[in-house]
């Protein structure tokens, strides 16, 4: 047989037939996830007719944009989706304790390689990272999902980025991945499976390999992935509820390649309004800011509050600007807290929320008034994306933000220390 | 056939732009109708009449998964939208809910704001009424065209089920 890419295989095994790319197939769904906008689903779900779901040991729900609910209308949705749960029995509800998506279903052991795992965010693409084939659906599509198991699919192309090199001191995953952006614009991986390889990415953790597929997305495409090796091997032996099955591309499969050589790569930044216009740091630098954010499905995990606490320990923010952080999840706000960074990053003039999504989209929790500018770590800058669409947002690392907290300007995390 | 009046946009038009996430806990016709595509055109929800068409260049709908992108669209009256191409959740969604997409690279160099489109998805031509203008494109698979015209997936997956 011809060799094939990781997707083929994948959705090969899915849909019970060889596939390859360019095919439509009707694929039967390992794992689908929805956070609030399950109400949007449920409503859909009924207008179908639908009497069940097809398999309640395959659906993790949960809350994460506006939690605690933000307005009565948040409340609501809130409310008609835990009814929903209390009704149907589902076991795999979250509530609004655990955090976001993203981070709360890799560390709770449901995201396993292999799986064909689909969700109602586009940022699904995070679980890639664990060697999942996983992508963003709509609300309608999934509640089809929930009634029959199956979704149509095209099986994608492939674009390989390799990436070499070690990065140099005070860059990381968000640099690399703004950099891969940069270059191939946010249209540039439309439709396609990007596979991630080279010494860079496999000496990356699981929380960096996080990153680049999660920003998968801004570039277009539909699974951002980084093959399972011992690594990842090591991650799941305390969590997985499951067993892996691991798959990796043929080594012969011609696909189109990329390469990144990362070892000189300065800290980067994305300009607005859109997440492929960037630039290294020193272009931006100087540029006044109001508000810093630390967060979200992209940079809230551990290793990243850890390096923002590193650069801004024992000092203070600047008094004009608002720093925000909010861990990813609730696991790594109670590491966080118990090993100091949190009151380390308050005393600082931090302001901590509880986990979850809010400031990234603009739904509460910090939102920007006409005229103001934010640095976040976040996934995209689009105009009105936190706030008042007479805002700015720029993105970059959770270093390069911490600067940037301190100095009231953007700032090169290099020139910290 | 799908007939409308045209708007212009331009490449990348976000989810974002098509309806702020400021307005998303409120999913309901008539909030996500009053606030569709004023961060790219503050008057348009004022503006837009129902029928008309969107013409749009380069990966319109990038971004988000949120349905209530194409749906905030479809309920402002907006009939069909063409770009030189979609994002990839965005044209599933758009499908799903009933939006008719099609894609047509150059539709956006050659349609004015203010033409008439006469759309013919089973053919996959654009008139552009008066001016004697045809555009090409490439109609929708089968299967998409049955979940457009049982009106979107929803009664689809209704009749499969029943």
């Amino acid at each position: 047989m011809a060799a094939m890419t990781f997707a083929e295989k994948v959705l090969s095994r899915a849909c019970g037939r060889d596939a390859r790319a360019g095919d439509i197939v009707t694929a039967k769904i390992d794992l689908a996830m929805s956070h609030e906008n399950a109400a949007l689903v449920l409503r859909s779900f009924k207008e179908m007719g639908a009497k069940s779901i097809w398999d309640k040991d395959k659906v993790v729900l949960l809350f994460d944009h506006r939690v605690p609910a933000s307005t009565i209308k948040a409340a609501e949705s809130h409310q008609v989706v835990r009814d929903f749960v209390r009704s149907e029995h589902i076991p795999m509800f979250y509530d609004l304790r655990e955090g976001v998506c993203h981070q709360v279903l890799p560390e709770k052991g449901h995201i396993l390689p292999g799986m064909l795992v689909v969700g109602t965010d586009s940022h699904t693409t995070t679980y890639g990272a664990l060697g999942a084939f996983a992508t963003g659906i709509g609300a309608t599509e999934m509640a089809a999902v929930w009634a029959t198991g199956e979704l149509w699919l095209k099986v994608p192309e492939t674009m390989r980025l390799r990436l070499e090199g070690v990065l140099p001191k005070h860059t990381s995953a968000k640099d690399v991945v703004l950099r891969v952006i940069g270059d191939l614009g946010s249209d540039g991986a439309d439709y396609k499976c990007l596979e991630f390889v080279g010494r860079t990415v496999e000496q990356f953790s699981i929380a960096s390999r996080m990153v680049l597929s999660n920003m998968s997305v801004e570039m277009g495409a539909k699974a951002g992935i980084c093959f399972a090796d011992q690594r990842t091997f090591d991650f799941l032996r305390p969590i997985a509820r499951g067993t892996p099955m691991p798959l990796i591309s043929d080594p012969g499969v011609e696909v189109e390649e990329l390469s990144f050589d990362l070892s000189d790569l300065p800290p980067q930044v994305a300009k607005p309004h859109s997440v492929d216009n960037v630039v290294a740091v020193d272009e931006a630098e100087g540029i006044p800011i109001d508000q810093a954010f630390i967060g979200s499905c992209t940079n809230g995990r551990m290793e990243d509050l850890v390096a923002a606490e590193r650069i801004l320990r024992g000092k203070q923010v600047k008094h004009s600007v608002r720093l925000i952080v909010a861990p990813a999840s609730r696991e790594v706000y109670i590491e966080a807290s118990e090993a100091g960074v949190l009151s380390s990053l308050a005393r600082a003039g931090a302001v901590i929320l509880n986990p979850g999504c809010g400031p990234c989209l603009g739904a509460h929790e910090g939102l920007l008034a006409p005229g103001e500018r934010c640095i976040a770590t976040t996934n995209r800058n689009f105009r009105g994306r936190m706030g008042s669409p007479a805002a700015e947002v720029y993105l970059a690392s959770p270093e390069t933000v911490a600067a940037s907290a301190l100095m009231g300007e953007i700032a090169d995390p290099r020139e910290m220390g | 056939m799908i007939s409308g009046r045209v708007w212009k946009f331009g490449d990348h038009i976000n989810t974002d732009l098509i309806i702020p996430g400021r307005y998303l806990d409120d999913y309901s016709p008539k909030n996500l109708a009053a606030h569709v595509m004023e961060d790219a055109d503050p008057d348009f929800p004022q503006k837009v009449r129902a029928g008309d068409v969107i013409v749009a260049g380069r990966n319109f709908g990038c971004g988000s998964s949120r349905e209530q992108a194409p749906l905030a669209l479809k309920y402002a009256g907006i009939s069909a939208v063409v770009a030189g191409s979609f994002a990839r959740i965005f044209y599933r969604n758009a499908i799903n809910v009933g939006l008719p997409v099609m894609v047509c690279p150059e539709a956006f160099a050659k349609v004015e704001v203010g033409d008439e489109l006469h759309i013919d998805m089973e053919r996959g031509e654009i008139e552009v009424f008066g001016k004697g203008t045809k555009l090409a494109f490439k109609p929708l698979p089968d299967f998409l065209v049955r979940i457009l015209n049982e009106g979107g997936l929803v009664a689809y997956t209704r009749k499969r089920l029943r």
